[in-house]
Parts: C-alpha cells; sequence; structure tokens
C-alpha cells in the first residue's frame, strides 16, 4: 500500500490494540467483552496485513493457530472449573480471592475490577481465541494464492 | 399457473408482515418478565458482576457462549482445511 496507509496505519494501529485491550479486560465492567474485543484486535490485524503486504505475515500464522486451541482450552478448563455445582458455576464469585470481591455497592456503581470471578478469565480465553482465531483467518485469505503462501 | 400460484404466496406472506408489524405488541413490555426481574435484581449479589449481560453470556447461559465459540472454532478449522497447502 502507499505511504499515506502505512503511516496512517501506524498511528492508528497502538490505539486499537489498546482500545480492544481495554474492552476485553472490562468486559465485566462495560459493554463489550471477550469477542467484541477480540474482533477490535483483529480488525487491527487486518489493517497491519493489507497495509504492509509480506510474506512475513506466514510465521505469524504459525503463533496464532495454537494461541486459539489455548484460549479454547483455557474457555473449557475455567467452565469445568464449577463442576462441584454445576457446569459453569462461577466458583471464584465474592471468594474474597482473585476477582473475588464483592461489587462496591448495590445499583448503579462504577465498579471495581476486582470482581466477577471467573467472567474476567473467561474474558480474556475468549477474547485470546477470537484474536487468534479471526487473526489467523485474515491471514490465511491474504496468503491464499500467493506463490509463498 | 406458477405465477399465480407464487402471487398467491407473496400476498399470504405480506399479509402475515403486515398483520404481525399492526399489533405488535407495545415496546417494553414483555408477556412474562420473571426471569428479566431475576437477573436484574440478582447479578450483582450473585455473580458480583456489574455488567449483568456479561453476567448472563458467561455464567447463567454459558452453555451459549461455549457453542459460540465452538462455532468460530469450527468456522476457523474450515478455512484453514480448505486454505492449507497441498504437496503433491
Amino acid at each position: 500500500m502507499s505511504v499515506i496507509v502505512r503511516t496512517i496505519s501506524r498511528v492508528v494501529a497502538p490505539v486499537a490494540l489498546a482500545f480492544g485491550a481495554y474492552v476485553i479486560m472490562h468486559g465485566h465492567l462495560t459493554p463489550g467483552g471477550g469477542f467484541q474485543g477480540g474482533a477490535v484486535v483483529a480488525s487491527v490485524v487486518a489493517l497491519l496485513v493489507v497495509a504492509f503486504e509480506s510474506g512475513r505475515w506466514k510465521k505469524w500464522k504459525d503463533v496464532l493457530l495454537p494461541l486459539e486451541d489455548l484460549g479454547a482450552m483455557a474457555f473449557t478448563i475455567l467452565a469445568f472449573l464449577g463442576l462441584g455445582a454445576t457446569f459453569f458455576r462461577n466458583i471464584l464469585a465474592g471468594g474474597g480471592g482473585l476477582f473475588g470481591a464483592p461489587v462496591p455497592q448495590l445499583g448503579p456503581n462504577p465498579g471495581a475490577l476486582n470482581t466477577a470471578g471467573t467472567l474476567p478469565l473467561m474474558n480474556w480465553a475468549v477474547g485470546l481465541k477470537v484474536i487468534a482465531g479471526l487473526g489467523s483467518v485474515v491471514i490465511l485469505l491474504s496468503l491464499f494464492g500467493r506463490e509463498d503462501g | 399457473m406458477k405465477r399465480w400460484f407464487f402471487f398467491a404466496m407473496l400476498l399470504i406472506l405480506a399479509g402475515y408482515l403486515l398483520g404481525g408489524s399492526v399489533w405488535l405488541r407495545p415496546f417494553g413490555e414483555p408477556p412474562r418478565s420473571e426471569m428479566d426481574r431475576y437477573f436484574i435484581e440478582n447479578a450483582q449479589t450473585e455473580v458480583a458482576a456489574n455488567n449483568v449481560v456479561t453476567a448472563i453470556v458467561f455464567d447463567y447461559r454459558g452453555y451459549d457462549t461455549l457453542g459460540e465459540a465452538t462455532v468460530l472454532f469450527a468456522a476457523v478449522v474450515g478455512v484453514v482445511l480448505l486454505l492449507r497447502k497441498v504437496k503433491e
């Protein structure tokens, strides 16, 4: 792509990455979550693939595909953690440990990051899965038909 | 003959859609709201999450998210299978 596109994407990519990370990390407090934030980060991957066309994205695909399996496995393991009661039981919520704090007050409040039990962990797992999955799909589609793909 | 058949089907479909939009239920008044009330009132104490939507998606209805993740996984596997490099 041209110099203009490359310069603009150099400026936009870190901002969009930070926004995607924010959406994933605050999934239990603000609108959004793992799927949405992962899609934002995957759109950064698409932007970079379009702007900086080269064969080195092939290596990224081999990194991203195992990461997708890792995210899926983390999500399933987190779901199995609650199997003492039911599948998908939120065992960490309100327990006082990691992410175990109760909400600051009932009703509308700004919220605290250290709440909601397994929800943030599941958001991270799903976010990793969506980033890696959509990113590798974008890279695979961009490599399709190339000589070195 | 065929044309009349399709015209009749179009009329029936249009009638259904028109009727559905005329006798639409008023906005914000579902017929039963016990479950909505339960989620809104108990999500903050049970799941300790401010975002009730996330509490439903990842806790109360986690199976839904598991299915969603499976759909994404299947899509990625399909793309990898279709676009893989075949050795001759």
